[in-house]
């Protein structure tokens, strides 16, 4: 969008024509006590130039030309350059909400196209057109799950991101949803089956999980699907690491899966934004939160797209809405599109790579300590537990111009001071690992 | 438009028929436009006069379904779940749910006639 200054003599010229002499004219309704009298505090304006050399400023702040280990639910993949081509088109590039069919044809079939893609990777059978990111996409499932099965509870595996596991705890509070965590096995770091067997009773909505999970190893979803099936409780599973997709069985067993998919050409933006999913088994359609575009016919019999089920939302049925959070990320999500249309069958490749660069680092940076959870599968990260505390071994690596794993001791005190959660990607090189292992020894 | 005179009807444009069964009128799916899904509540369910039992939800809206008598649900028509659309090819004879109720509360209660005038001082003509 342009950003237009107004000239004192626009100024002018606006407030004859509404007939005021002054801005102050305009806030005379304002009792004169709740008017500020004084400037605002704030900086001064700056020019165009000044404005560039502060944000370059921010910028160097970054560590640029640095190797890093930190994935952890945000992960540094490859971004085609195509999707900033696409997404900065101007049909694109817009926060509306393609309510218009007519004018907005693009969008609305870019949208079907991300739907068709995440349930073909998932193996749902519907998918949302995206929602705001995969925490938050977690809780909405519990929720979601409390409504289509008339229960109150969620048992809730440890080993799902500790912060997905803080929002829904938010969520939960609020709702008087009960909320039970099942710890996991310290061989494999996967859930531990017994305990979460033991934990559903008659009335638990759902069982949430994550795999891969936060420690990077892939759960047993078919072996947990019976035991929540058995009990009449939907099974969630959240994916936070997308491009896992590539190479691990999709998750079929699952009612509903909460994914993020940041991992699809979504840069690793200082927070944001991200790039909620939720898609599910068609029976769940209408208690699925956020809305769907949908194919159809138009009066002369030719293809077309349109915004369906957005009746869910709360435009439309306020305190009945399935949802309070109204605003999806079409335009992420057409990232998301882009990204996927340009790998296709080349995804499997892809995670091919973070998988074989991951064993390798796992090889010779745990070759200083050790590698937990050793007998589970894994996907592009592990846990590992050098011979002194990560903070000390991460500013040792920083020295190097290395960012080491995320410090997991806040999380899981029980791993002690020394356990770090490290992932590699298709851009992490051998160099790298070798490095990051020079330093650790 | 046609309105049963064996029917009573609501000012929130439901219709009962003495035997329990209660729909939505026909001016009702006409305005609401292409029925996309119906809601209905669970057999055994209590129901309260001028309370919602359910919604039903057209291409662009959702509406609640109000009950017009206290009662109890006795059946619910499940046919509604796969035909929504059956509504809008036939609302007087398309019911959503059955109750158990007691008959006194049919007198005071909307007749196809007050109904039909009700409904032109509402939209004018």
């Amino acid at each position: 969008m342009r950003y237009l200054p107004k000239s004192p003599s626009d100024r002018e010229a606006m407030l004859a024509d509404i007939g005021a002499k002054s801005i102050d004219d305009l806030f005379a309704t304002v009792p004169a006590e709740y008017r500020l009298s004084r400037d605002l505090n704030v900086p001064r304006q700056h020019g165009e130039q000044e404005v560039i050399e502060h944000f370059k400023a921010f910028a160097d702040k970054n560590a640029l030309g640095y190797a890093s280990f930190l994935g952890a639910g945000a992960y540094r993949h490859y971004r085609p350059v195509l999707i900033d081509t696409v997404v900065s088109r101007g049909e694109f590039l817009t926060s509306y909400t393609p309510y218009q069919p007519e004018i907005a044809q693009g969008t609305l079939q870019a949208l079907f196209e991300f739907q068709t893609m995440i349930c073909e990777l998932t193996g749902m059978e519907i998918s949302n057109a995206s929602m705001y990111d995969g925490s938050t996409g977690a809780a909405e499932a519990v929720m979601m799950a409390v409504r289509v099965t008339g229960r109150n509870g969620a048992v809730v595996a440890r080993t799902v991101h500790p912060e997905y596991r803080e929002v829904l705890t938010t969520y939960a509070q609020h709702q008087s949803i009960p909320k039970t965590e099942v710890d996991y096995d310290p061989a494999t770091g996967r859930v531990d089956l017994a305990k979460l067997d033991a934990a559903i009773t008659d009335d638990t909505a759902c069982v949430l999980i994550q795999s891969p999970n936060f420690f990077g190893t892939i759960e047993d979803v078919a072996a947990i699907a019976d035991i929540a099936h058995k009990k009449g409780a939907l099974l969630i599973v959240s994916i936070a690491e997308a491009v896992s997709l590539g190479i691990v069985k999709p998750p079929a067993e699952a009612d509903i899966v909460a994914m993020e998919a940041q991992s699809f050409g979504v840069p690793v933006g200082y927070g944001g934004p991200y790039c909620g999913v939720i898609a599910c088994k068609e029976k769940f359609l209408r208690q699925m939160p956020g809305r769907l575009a949908g194919e159809t016919k138009d009066m002369d019999g030719k293809r077309g797209f349109v915004l369906t089920l957005s009746t869910r939302e709360q435009h439309i049925r306020r305190e009945k809405a399935t949802s309070n959070i109204c605003t999806n990320q079409s335009l992420v999500a057409l990232m998301v599109t882009v990204f996927l249309t340009v790998y296709g069958k080349g995804l499997k490749e892809l995670a091919e790579q973070n998988l074989a660069k991951a064993h390798y680092a796992a090889q010779t940076i745990g070759g200083s300590g050790k590698v937990l959870f050793g007998g589970a599968p894994r996907f592009n990260e592990f846990v590992y537990q050098g011979s002194r505390t990560s903070e000390e071994g991460n500013a040792a690596l920083l020295q190097a111009k290395i960012v080491g794993g995320l410090p997991l001791e806040k999380f899981y005190p029980e791993l002690g001071p020394n356990a770090s959660l490290w992932c590699a990607t298709e851009l992490t090189t051998r160099a790298q690992i070798d490095a990051a292992a020079e330093v650790l020894k | 438009m046609a309105y049963p005179t064996e029917y009573r009807y609501t000012k929130e444009h439901e219709w009962i028929a003495a035997d329990g069964r209660i729909g939505i009128t026909d001016y009702a799916q006409s305005t609401l436009g292409d029925i996309v899904f119906v809601e209905l509540p669970a057999v055994g369910a209590e129901l309260k006069a001028g309370e919602s039992f359910g919604t039903v939800e057209s291409v662009k809206a959702v509406s609640d379904l109000f009950s017009p008598v206290n009662g109890k649900v006795l059946e619910v028509n499940e046919a509604l779940n796969s035909a929504p659309e059956s509504v809008n090819a036939d609302a007087n004879a398309t019911w959503m749910i059955k109750a158990e109720f007691d008959a006194s509360q049919l007198e005071s209660l909307l007749t196809a006639e007050a109904y039909e005038k009700f409904i032109s001082e509402e939209t004018g003509h």
